[in-house]
Parts: C-alpha cells; structure tokens; sequence
C-alpha cells in the first residue's frame, strides 16, 4: 500500500468509530425504549394549540445571498493554502499574484459591504 | 488489497447516493444523498493520491456548496406530489443530455482504449527535483506562476459571481428602522429635549 495511504489509517479507524457509535445510539432507542403512540403525542407540538401551518414553509432569498457570499470566500480561502504551502518557491512573482487576486475579490467585498449586503434588514 | 477494497467501498458508495440523489422522493434528502456522494468522491480522489482536491471538495463542496443547495431547495415550496407531475413532461429533455453525455463518455473510453496516448495533455509541468513534495506544493508552485492567466480569470469569475448574487437577491425592505451607536452616543439633551413654557390652563 502506498505511503500516502497508510497516513490516513487514524481517519479511517475514527471514522469507524463515530460509525459504531452513531449506529448504536440510533438503534438503541428502537430496541429498548418504551412506545406507546398516539395520534396526540405523534403530532407536532405548538404550545397546546393546534398547528397553524406545514413546517415545510419557504426559507427567505436572504439565506441564499450569505450562503453564496461564504462560498466565494471559502474558494478565496482554498486558493490561499497552496499559495501559502509553496510560498518560499513562488516569489516575489507569486506574491503579487495573490496579491492581485485578493484586490479583485476586496472590491467585490467593498461592494457588498456598501450595498448593505451583510446587514441583515 | 485494501486499497482495492476501499475502491470499491467508495465508488460503490458513491454510484448507489448518486441514484438516491434522482431517486429521493424529497428534495431534502436529495442533498443529503448529495452530500453522501461528495464525501465518498474525496475518499475516491484521496485514493488517487490527490490530497489537495480531496480536502477541497470536503471543505468547499460539502461545506459550501451543498448547504448553499439545501438553501435553494427550502426556499422552493416544496409540495411533494406536485414535484412528481412534470416528470414526463421534461423526461425527452433529460434524455437528450444523459445520451450526449453517453456519447461523450463511450468516446473517451474508446479513445483511452484504442489509442492511450491521445488522452495524454502536455507533458506534467515542472517535474520537481525532489519527488517527495506534497501535491498541495506541487500545486501552489505552479499555479501563480505559471498559470497565473487562469488563476486571476478565477478571481475575475468569483468577482462576478459575487455582484451578481448581490444584484440578484438583495432587497432592502423599505422603512426599516436601525440602529446607529455613534448616533445615540453623540446625542445630547439639547438636541433631543425641548422645554416648552405652558401657559395656565391653555395647553400647548
């Protein structure tokens, strides 16, 4: 097996673990708690009136636009670790590189920021 | 052997979520199986030996991309039965793209059968003098040097991207009142108190 492999050993045996004991707390219940159920208890609890609505309702487009920001700066975050990894081999030429890349995606951070796209009303 | 084993583990894994994926009944579970099939596509990658792209599709696409998913699918208003109805109605549509991508698949196959050397692209740039670096290295020496061009097009790309979400989604409800500290702490009971005289049983 190559050598690359055998370092990832520990993950795969964590991994395995979390597995067993995922598995176990989800079947447990199964087997050993007590049911009793009826069309009271199974029904979605709302502080002792009945439910107004589906649960299932529409998320607000707000929720979106932070997830998509987040997006673009985890992929700027991920071009930085290579980058940081090969630093010393790049250069003074890589080093403006990235510096040129991070100017572009500021004046898009500018934008957002002076468009009140963070603020959440 | 047991890298063998872990192959077959992953792919397997990976082919079965991906059908769960089409398959699932409720959005919600669609990604989830997505993401099941994200995982097992970076311990596919992981086995090649890529490190780098493994840890990046863990971070970008199971971290990001897939919640940003489960956003889009709960903003839609899921009503199961009717999700079902248009699906013979789109299923020639479908069908034209899944038999192009055949087409592409069973040409590349071909290709890599009849006539191995074609696939290959130009010859692997910088070939280190040290064959021990880690293909995170391998990559950062090249990628802002030599394919500098294309890195600065993924900056230019991810700018757009960013102002066209921005011009997309955001509304600003009108009249919404907020709260500006150095305002409240630059006030002062001059400018926020006024004393008026009253005259006797006259009102103001």
């Amino acid at each position: 097996m190559p050598e690359l492999l055998v370092d990832y050993l520990p993950l795969v045996i964590f991994i395995g673990v979390s597995l067993v004991i995922a598995a176990a707390l989800l079947v447990a219940p199964f087997i050993i708690a007590y049911k009793n159920p009826d069309p009271e208890k199974l029904s979605a609890y709302e502080c002792g009136f009945n439910a107004f609505d589906d649960a299932r309702m529409k998320f607000d487009v707000r929720f979106y636009l932070v997830s998509i920001l987040f997006i673009i700066f985890d992929l700027e975050v991920a071009f930085l670790f290579p980058w940081a990894v090969a630093f010393k081999e790049v250069g003074v030429f890589g080093f403006w590189s990235m510096m040129t890349f991070l100017g572009v995606l500021t004046i898009g951070f500018v934008y957002e920021w002076r468009k009140g796209a963070l603020e959440w009303d | 052997m047991a890298a063998a084993a872990f192959f077959y583990l992953f792919a397997g894994i990976t082919l079965a979520s991906a059908l769960m994926v089409i398959a699932a009944k409720n959005p919600v579970h669609s990604v989830l199986f997505l993401i099941l099939a994200f995982v097992n596509a970076a311990g596919l990658f992981l086995l090649m030996g890529a490190e780098f792209l493994a840890m990046i599709l863990v971070v970008v696409y199971v971290g990001a991309v897939a919640v940003l998913f489960l956003f889009v699918v709960m903003m839609l208003d899921v009503d199961f039965a009717q999700l079902r109805q248009g699906f013979l109605s789109y299923l020639p549509f479908g069908a034209v793209i899944a038999l192009m991508l055949l087409v592409e698949l069973v040409l590349v196959v071909t290709t890599y059968i009849v006539q191995p050397g074609a696939l290959k692209g130009p010859a692997p740039a910088a070939p280190s003098a040290d064959a021990l670096i880690s293909n995170t290295e391998a990559l950062g020496r090249v990628l802002y040097t030599q394919y500098l061009y294309f890195f600065q097009a993924a900056g230019l790309v991810l700018l757009v991207a960013m102002i066209g979400a921005i011009v997309l989604t955001l509304r600003h409800k009108a009249g919404v009142k907020r709260q500006d500290i150095s305002r409240q702490v630059a006030r002062t009971p001059e400018a926020a108190v006024e004393i008026k005289k009253v005259p006797f049983r006259q009102g103001v």
